[in-house]
């Protein structure tokens, strides 16, 4: 954030293998009807249709348990950790793939879609070594590359200044707000083409807050972005879109501002003024 | 009466707090002195073992001029100690290689009063070498499958029957008495357990020829040695390590494995960089205070690995590195078990028993104290 925002804003161009493939629309993920269980018999996502658009941040908000973070995990396949849970209907597609398709590696799936937890998550290692993680995994091992990387990721995630006198202390010496900074810092390493948030606030001041909302709405340049919360203000803050979600259904998505200020259906207007939720 | 008493005396027969019933409090201090005298029936137990041995064994291993430790008594292994007296009245005390020697020296000399006490002389460098060998084997053996299994049952298996199965199996194993071990470790290790060589026994249970070499792997079993005790130790003790590999696997956040997936780690990557390192202390310290319990059987190395008597360490009486694992040994334990239990006691056999108590206290408390140690050093480097 401090030093000059020309350098923090740009990075360089994806590496090699990270390119995926080129898609017509400006469509990055379709949802098209899905159904969602935990347990068999028992869909959590009832018929859940959406399109998310390149370059934007799309907002999921409606109240606990309304399946937002569900359809969120299903992006990068998240639930596939769940034994009993899976889609019992429709098609997930991530820039023209469907992601369930046999022949889709959910390893690679998740280098092009990822996520950033609720509760800031850095590994116990050093500031360095969390935001080369998934490039070591990757393989790489040169020094130089690994370098370029952390310092790259680490400006554009407004933590340079902060951290580069002491890459090699650990991640968790931190304040929340910067290990949240610094969990974003080691998503984008990997460069993906999309980034999930699962509340990415909930867990942080409302000063620590303000920081990481202008860092999303820098990454939305080069990311697309998709948010689950449960402030609303930081919806309309952040977010191009909006869904609004209840009890596993889709009620309603379309621009922020419209969502907000003249909402088609009773639900959203309900729960958006605070009457429900 | 005057005023002032009435009015005090109706306050008390008013008292609400008053005991209602007679010997309330008297029952109350019954209970709780029994609790007491239980609680320190059991220090006085743990005193009176400590002292006992402390006072009667550092004497052995200690001495008061330098180096201050008795060196023979932990470098020679046990021998015959001989007393006897001359024919002049001289009280001669000298383990039995010294006392052939002194006998060859003085060819014509009278000796009355000639008594050998069995394990009296010499140290314990043996059994503590069989000790040690046993253990090493065991931590070995124990921690490599006690670390994979609890790796799967923590991360990979999916609940369901046989899981179930495989968790009861442990629990049951761990209640199994330690002398049936030694029987299981004698019928499966150093009976039946299969080896390779060019000269299959008769009586193995059966024999395969490897193709197109001389060789065969015959089912006939490691015969008494160490390899058989430290396998039957191992197996011993794999329920305490496979529970306390899996809680250090369980105490790790679950926000790193699904953080280091997310990044598009693969399963086993995330498990290699992102859980074992960080359970690994708790595993190891865990493991170390298991190891200290096996340390101290008797039943089951008995039958499988222990001599009560051997001349010769592993390494004097071995031509290979096969041949070295394939030796029997002495073992603290069975040493302590038989110079407590069957051998002719006399006052001259005291301090050898004493003396190998104590040391082994000193042994399995420094095991205790370095797995506290190991806690406490890698709780203060791990935080999360």
């Amino acid at each position: 954030m401090m030093s000059d925002p020309e350098s923090q804003q740009t990075l360089s161009p994806n590496r090699k293998g990270a390119e995926a493939p080129a898609v017509p629309s400006d469509i990055v993920i379709e949802v098209d009807d899905v159904h969602f269980h935990y347990l068999k018999g028992r869909d959590i996502l009832r018929g859940v249709s959406m399109e998310i658009r390149r370059g934007e941040v799309t907002a999921f908000i409606g109240p606990s348990g309304c399946g937002k973070t569900t359809l969120l995990r299903c992006f990068n396949r998240m639930n596939d950790l769940i034994p009993t849970a899976g889609i019992s209907k429709g098609e997930i597609r991530i820039l023209g793939t469907d992601i369930h398709h046999p022949r889709v590696d959910v390893i690679e799936l998740r280098k092009h879609v990822g996520m950033v937890f609720q509760k800031y998550n850095p590994f116990p290692k050093s500031i360095y070594e969390n935001v080369a993680y998934g490039l070591r995994i990757q393989g790489i091992r040169d020094r130089g590359k690994l370098d370029e990387v952390v310092e790259e990721s680490l400006r554009f995630a407004g933590l340079w200044e902060e951290v580069k006198d002491r890459l090699d202390a650990s991640g968790l010496g931190l304040s929340g707000g910067q290990q949240q900074r610094l969990c974003i810092a080691r998503t984008i390493a990997v460069r993906p083409k999309v980034i999930l948030m699962d509340e990415p606030c909930s867990a942080l001041d409302p000063i620590s807050t303000a920081t990481v909302e202008e860092l999303i709405t820098r990454l939305k340049k080069e990311f697309t972005i998709v948010i689950v919360t449960h402030n609303m203000q930081q919806a309309t803050r952040i977010s191009d879109r909006t869904a609004f979600f209840y009890l596993g259904e889709l009620i309603e998505m379309d621009r922020t501002t419209t969502i907000f200020n003249n909402p088609s259906k009773k639900q959203t207007e309900d729960y958006i003024s605070g009457r429900f939720g | 009466m005057s005023e002032a008493a009435d009015i005090g005396e109706a306050a008390v027969s008013e008292n609400p707090f008053a005991a209602r019933r007679l010997g309330h409090r008297r029952r109350e201090k019954g209970v709780s002195l029994v609790l007491r005298l239980a609680a320190y029936f059991i220090l006085g137990c743990a005193f009176y073992i400590f002292i006992d041995i402390i006072a009667k064994g550092a004497p052995v291993v200690f001495k008061a001029a330098p180096p201050f430790v008795n060196t023979e008594f932990f470098t020679k292994s046990p021998e015959t100690l001989m007393t006897f007296e001359t024919a002049d009245g001289v009280f001669h005390k000298m383990n039995f290689p010294e006392y052939s020697r002194f006998k060859e020296k003085n060819p014509g000399l009278e000796i009355v009063e000639e008594h050998s006490h069995a394990f009296s002389g010499g140290g314990i460098f043996g059994p503590l070498v069989g000790t040690a060998l046993l253990t090493g084997i065991c931590i070995v053996v124990a921690f490599f499958i006690g670390l994979t299994t609890a790796i799967y049952l923590n991360e990979y298996s999916s609940k369901g029957r046989f899981m179930d199965a495989i968790r009861l199996a442990i629990m049951n194993l761990a209640g199994v008495p330690s002398v049936v071990y030694g029987l299981f470790g004698l019928g499966l290790f150093c009976l039946v357990a299969p080896v390779i060589t060019t000269d299959p026994k008769a009586d193995a249970l059966f024999t395969l020829r490897i193709l197109f070499t001389d060789r065969y792997l015959s089912f006939q079993g490691w015969g008494t040695c160490m390899l058989a005790g430290g396998f039957t130790l191992a197996v011993m003790i794999l329920p305490v390590i496979i529970t306390a590999c899996e809680e250090s696997l369980k105490a790790i956040p679950s926000g790193f494995r699904e953080a280091s997936l997310a990044l598009g780690a693969t399963k086993w990557q995330t498990i290699a960089k992102s859980v074992i390192p960080y359970a690994f202390p708790g595993m190891l310290t865990a493991s170390v205070l298991g190891i200290t319990r096996v340390a101290g059987e008797t039943a089951p190395i008995m039958f499988t690995a222990a001599l009560s008597h051997k001349d010769k360490l592993p390494w004097e009486a071995a031509d290979s590195l096969g041949g070295f694992f394939a030796q029997s040994v002495q073992a603290m334990p069975y040493h302590i078990y038989t110079v407590a239990a069957r051998i002719p006691q006399s006052e001259y056999t005291k301090p050898m028993q004493y003396g190998s108590v104590f040391v082994f206290l000193l042994l399995v408390m420094g095991f205790a104290g370095l797995s506290v140690f190991l806690r406490i050093h890698y709780r203060k480097k791990i935080k999360w």
